[in-house]
């Protein structure tokens, strides 16, 4: 491979999955618990309805 | 959980946890178009030079439109047509729109798959022989000699196609978590392994060094070439499963307290990640092609498409050491990533009639499953499936999606000024906060940037026509297509609902300074 070839695939690799690397870093590290106090209309888990 | 889909926040099904949404994401954004149309797109407009405007394309359209989805889907808790109509009851029909575009989609991607099912057989033992591009056309879809419509179904095809289908609605029918979270789960996981494992073994082939030369040198001047741009958003629109529906079905599925900017981040990386891999390891195998016939990468033809794969790819196979190996585990893996693309539209599909008529997704996997099973048998399993199929994706893709896409920025933002509503919607609930740019990107700079792309597509075919079919064909199944589409979504929202979907309440709940008519600013943005 050309030197020009190599200097970008490895700067591809870098930013594209080091994007990736760093947005699940992103992710796990934020806190579990974002958003208004209060449960949401989900939380705990609610019965059935029947039909 | 016999609980029925969709009614109500009560009974609405939901993903596991994060993880499975984001496979389950990740697997619907990586399908066919990141193996067989990110590589030859990505060299044919600049090399390596074309990352500088792919990676804008991702930051400026990909994932804001991404994120717009989410916003839609988690905040209104729907499929398309709830989620529309609960913006505005008369967007409803735009719902139906997206819903129609991913059911002919559906059609014949079941079919590319069958195609992908069979080649893994066909690898075993190189059955195309000295001639894949006429085994392909002749011996095994037997291509008919005028475009039309004909009834002749090819053996060959049906067989895995039925395959395909008994799969795919087996998964749907047993609902998102049971279903389509555990499919994505076992798949996505495998096809990251297959394909990791075919780019290494091309790495390693004579040649494979020329063709990342090909692909990695950049061509700077194309920077300067608007169809190069365009060519950048486009691949990243089509690539990232965005503007249609399915990523606002599948973030309905999430709970109510759920990061969605940042996750958004993790889909649209991985989703880059595997286009990249994937270009390396087509023009790693293209190159060992170029070595093998003594001529440069350049002058080499089929590059994208399914002649990339079911006539280029056979050939080299057949000059590989190891091919039959090598050929098993591409097939494979093209399967499998149509699979889960393909999963994710028929939810779309299912989980909209489910919700306007309150079906269980059984009964939703069963009936939508079972027509969509029908009419992809009969329209594209046949002798004359190719040039058809050819077709209605040509204009479901540059007519539909694009036009679905321009439509719902353009009806959001501007029209129905939901945009802050949404923007405040993604900051509650998400650890990455975005700006206001999210909104101006959106509303203004989306819709301009894929509307022109739908002016201009839609005067080519006009004026071009498309494929060199005769104009009666292209008028009865391309325009057509989308004609029955707009019928559909017309007629769809005029359709009573089963349970009523305004009853639901948005959450977290806007504050009072969000109101759309109070106009100010919310939470610093």
């Amino acid at each position: 491979m050309t030197t020009t070839a190599v200097v970008v695939l490895v700067v591809s690799v870098l930013v594209v999955w080091g994007g990736l690397a760093l947005s699940i870093v992103n992710l796990l590290r934020s806190p579990a618990d974002v958003g208004p106090e209060g449960p949401a209309p989900d939380e705990p888990a609610v019965g059935e309805r029947t039909d | 959980m016999a609980a029925r889909a969709g009614a109500g926040p009560a009974t609405r099904e939901q993903w596991s946890g994060q993880t499975g949404f984001i496979l389950a994401a990740v697997g619907s954004a990586v399908g066919l178009g990141n193996i067989w149309r990110f590589p030859g797109v990505a060299y044919e407009n600049g090399g390596g030079a074309f990352l500088v405007p792919y990676l804008v394309a991702l930051l400026a359209v990909g994932l804001p439109v991404l994120l717009l989805d989410y916003a839609l889907g988690h905040r209104f808790r729907g499929s398309p047509p709830s989620v529309f109509r609960r913006l505005s009851t008369r967007a409803e029909s735009l719902g139906w729109f997206q819903v129609g575009i991913s059911f002919v989609i559906i059609l014949y991607y079941t079919v590319i798959i069958a195609w992908a099912v069979s080649f893994v057989w066909f690898s075993v033992d190189t059955a195309w022989g000295d001639d894949p591009a006429g085994f392909f056309t002749g011996e095994y879809l037997q291509v008919s000699e005028t475009p039309g419509l004909s009834l002749d179904i090819v053996p060959g095809v049906l067989l895995p196609l039925v395959a395909v289908w008994v799969v795919v609605l087996v998964v749907l029918a047993l609902g998102v978590q049971r279903g389509l979270e555990r499919a994505n789960v076992v798949f996505l996981p495998l096809l990251v392994v297959l394909f990791v494992t075919l780019v290494v073994r091309a790495l390693f082939l004579e040649g494979a060094g020329e063709g990342l030369t090909a692909f990695f040198t950049p061509d700077w001047s194309a920077l300067a070439d608007p169809g190069v741009w365009i060519a950048a958003f486009a691949q990243i629109f089509f690539s990232l499963s965005i503007a249609f529906g399915i990523m606002i079905t599948y973030s309905s599925y999430l709970k109510r307290r759920s990061n969605l900017t940042s996750t958004g981040l993790v889909v649209g990386f991985a989703n880059s990640s595997f286009e990249l891999l994937a270009g390396i390891g087509v023009f790693a195998t293209l190159g060992f092609m170029a070595h093998q016939e003594g001529v440069q990468v350049g002058e080499l033809e089929g590059l994208t498409g399914p002649v990339l794969s079911f006539v280029t790819f056979p050939h080299i196979i057949s000059m590989m050491p190891g091919g039959p190996v090598f050929g098993v585990l591409f097939f494979s893996a093209l399967a499998l990533a149509g699979i889960t693309s393909l999963l994710s539209l028929l939810q779309v599909v299912s989980s909209a009639f489910q919700e306007k008529f309150g079906w269980t997704p059984r009964q939703g996997a069963l009936r939508v499953g079972g027509v969509a099973a029908v009419l992809s048998v009969v329209l594209f399993s046949t002798t004359t499936g190719l040039p058809l199929l050819d077709t209605v994706d040509t204009f479901a893709n540059e007519v539909g999606i694009i036009g679905s896409a321009v439509v719902m920025t353009i009806l959001v933002g501007v029209v129905l000024r939901r945009l802050p509503e949404l923007q405040w919607h993604l900051n509650a609930v998400s650890s990455t906060r975005i700006g206001a740019w999210w909104r101006w990107m959106v509303g203004i700079g989306v819709p301009v940037v894929l509307g022109y792309m739908l002016l201009t597509g839609v005067w080519t075919l006009v004026r071009d026509g498309y494929g060199g079919n005769p104009q009666w064909f292209v008028n009865a199944f391309g325009w057509g297509t989308v004609g029955v589409i707009v019928v559909f979504a017309l007629v769809m929202s005029f359709v009573r609902w089963r349970h009523d979907p305004d009853e639901l309440v948005p959450w977290p709940e806007l504050p009072a300074s969000q109101l759309r008519h109070g106009g100010q600013k919310g939470p610093r943005s």
